[in-house]
């Protein structure tokens, strides 16, 4: 059990930060009800792991229990993913015009369904860095990765994006966030 | 052929995490690269989009209740309590108040059983709260083990006492783990058992001058039975059936 003083800092440290616990949750597991169960697990153990975390990042130290809960889930619920290492994770290289690249406009359900048919560790990278707005050095010691790694990661990652943005639209997509 | 610096630099640039040197010097290339140039407008195009398309989700309002409820009772927000030891106090108080009425009109020996009827609701309700709150998920344990001698250490240093932590697997009563609680403001060691597809929670503290000898009731579906033995009361309570709890209770009492 956690002394007075420390649940106070937990309740001022660490419990601000529900949006970005959600929001990693939500884009890796890809679906509101398993990222609710998975966020509340990841914030008892948080909350019983905190006595030994004393200083630093408490957003960091979060999210990397909450993106480790979240592999554990995928794994344990069997879903089809691939989670293969980054060296792995090859993309066939398409030939891009970059000037029309530039122009291209995506709406929200377009992108929302790009960034969910990315693999599991790029779609986790994109949200950490362009929507949680992570710095290299906070990616890094959340994925537990060098931050080389990291780098190379992210630009693999976007040119996936992009190559997935460039697809037709399926018919039949649906939004729900 | 596409510059090598499209998959590496120019992200760390795009992303700001080069040094100012580093910085200068990629955008020195930049002016001899429509490759990493065009390239860079591409990366800005998607930021934007992803900015623009507020793909952020936020927790919503039911899970950061949840997230708040959810941590281990001890984080409970005090204002809950509070109301709840003054609804009891005021409801003792009345209980006192009709005592002394009836004292007046019936004579001592009546009070005792009211005031014995009174302090066995309350706690009653103390101990069935105690255990439904144990119940919502990560609550039940806090050292997860049927092995009696690891859970019996986890209680040193953490309580005054030494809980007697004993495991009845082999009459159907396996014990699951242990925690600390807080009742009524006292803190409690809790053991907890399994009982076919139910659970039961066993509160040990150090006895009381006060305490009834044995006392035992029912609250919404909920039984309960208590009982002393070596200066600590015990309190069993649990969904499953009054017998149960009383043959948990003469399991401990066997030596």
């Amino acid at each position: 059990m956690l002394e007075q003083a420390d649940r106070a800092r937990f309740e001022a440290d660490v419990m601000p930060h529900r949006d970005a616990a959600y929001n990693l949750a939500r884009w890796i597991l890809r679906g509101r009800a398993q990222a609710e169960d998975v966020t509340q697990e990841a914030f008892l153990r948080a909350y019983r792991s905190f006595g030994g975390f004393q200083s630093g990042n408490a957003r960091a130290w979060l999210l990397q229990i909450v993106r480790n809960c979240c592999f554990t889930w995928l794994q344990q619920n069997h879903v089809a993913e691939q989670m293969s290492e980054f060296d792995e994770l090859t993309v066939p290289p398409k030939p891009e015009n970059p000037e029309s690249l530039a122009m291209a406009s995506y709406d929200r359900e377009r992108l929302q369904r790009a960034l969910e048919d990315l693999p599991a560790h790029f779609r986790e990278i994109i949200v950490l860095r362009e929507l949680e707005g992570c710095s290299y050095k906070e990616i890094a010691a959340i994925t537990t990765r060098p931050i080389g790694t990291v780098m190379s990661a992210l630009a693999r990652a976007r040119q996936q994006l992009r190559t997935l943005l460039s697809e037709p639209v399926p018919k039949g997509a649906h939004l729900d966030l | 052929m596409t510059c090598e610096l499209t998959q590496s630099r120019l992200h760390a640039y795009f992303d700001g995490e080069l040094d100012a040197m580093g910085a200068s010097e990629f955008e020195h290339h930049l002016e001899s690269c429509p490759d990493c140039e065009s390239r860079l407008a591409a990366e800005e195009n998607l930021r934007t989009s992803l900015a623009g398309a507020q793909l952020y989700a936020r927790a919503s309002e039911s899970l950061r209740k949840k997230l708040q409820i959810s941590l281990p009772t001890a984080a409970v927000p005090p204002p809950l309590k509070d109301s709840r030891s003054s609804i009891e106090k005021s409801w003792r108080w009345l209980a006192i108040a009709a005592s002394v009425i009836l004292a007046v009109l019936l004579g001592t020996q009546y009070v005792e059983k009211l005031n014995r009827y009174s302090q066995q609701q309350a706690m009653a309700e103390v101990i069935v709260d105690a255990h439904l709150r144990s119940l919502q998920p990560g609550h039940l344990e806090d050292v997860i083990s049927t092995d009696q001698h690891t859970v019996k250490p986890w209680f040193d240093g953490k309580i005054d006492f030494a809980p007697p932590v004993r495991d009845f697997a082999n009459d159907d009563f396996p014990l699951m783990g242990g925690r600390l609680d807080v009742i009524d403001g006292r803190t409690v060691a809790a053991l907890v058992y399994g009982r076919r597809k139910h659970i039961v929670n066993v509160f040990v503290e150090k006895a009381q001058s006060g305490d009834s000898q044995n006392a035992s009731g029912e609250l919404q579906g909920y039984h309960w039975i208590s009982w002393q033995q070596n200066n600590f009361t015990f309190t069993a309570v649990s969904d499953t059936a009054y017998a149960d709890l009383d043959q948990l209770k003469q399991l401990f009492l066997a030596p």
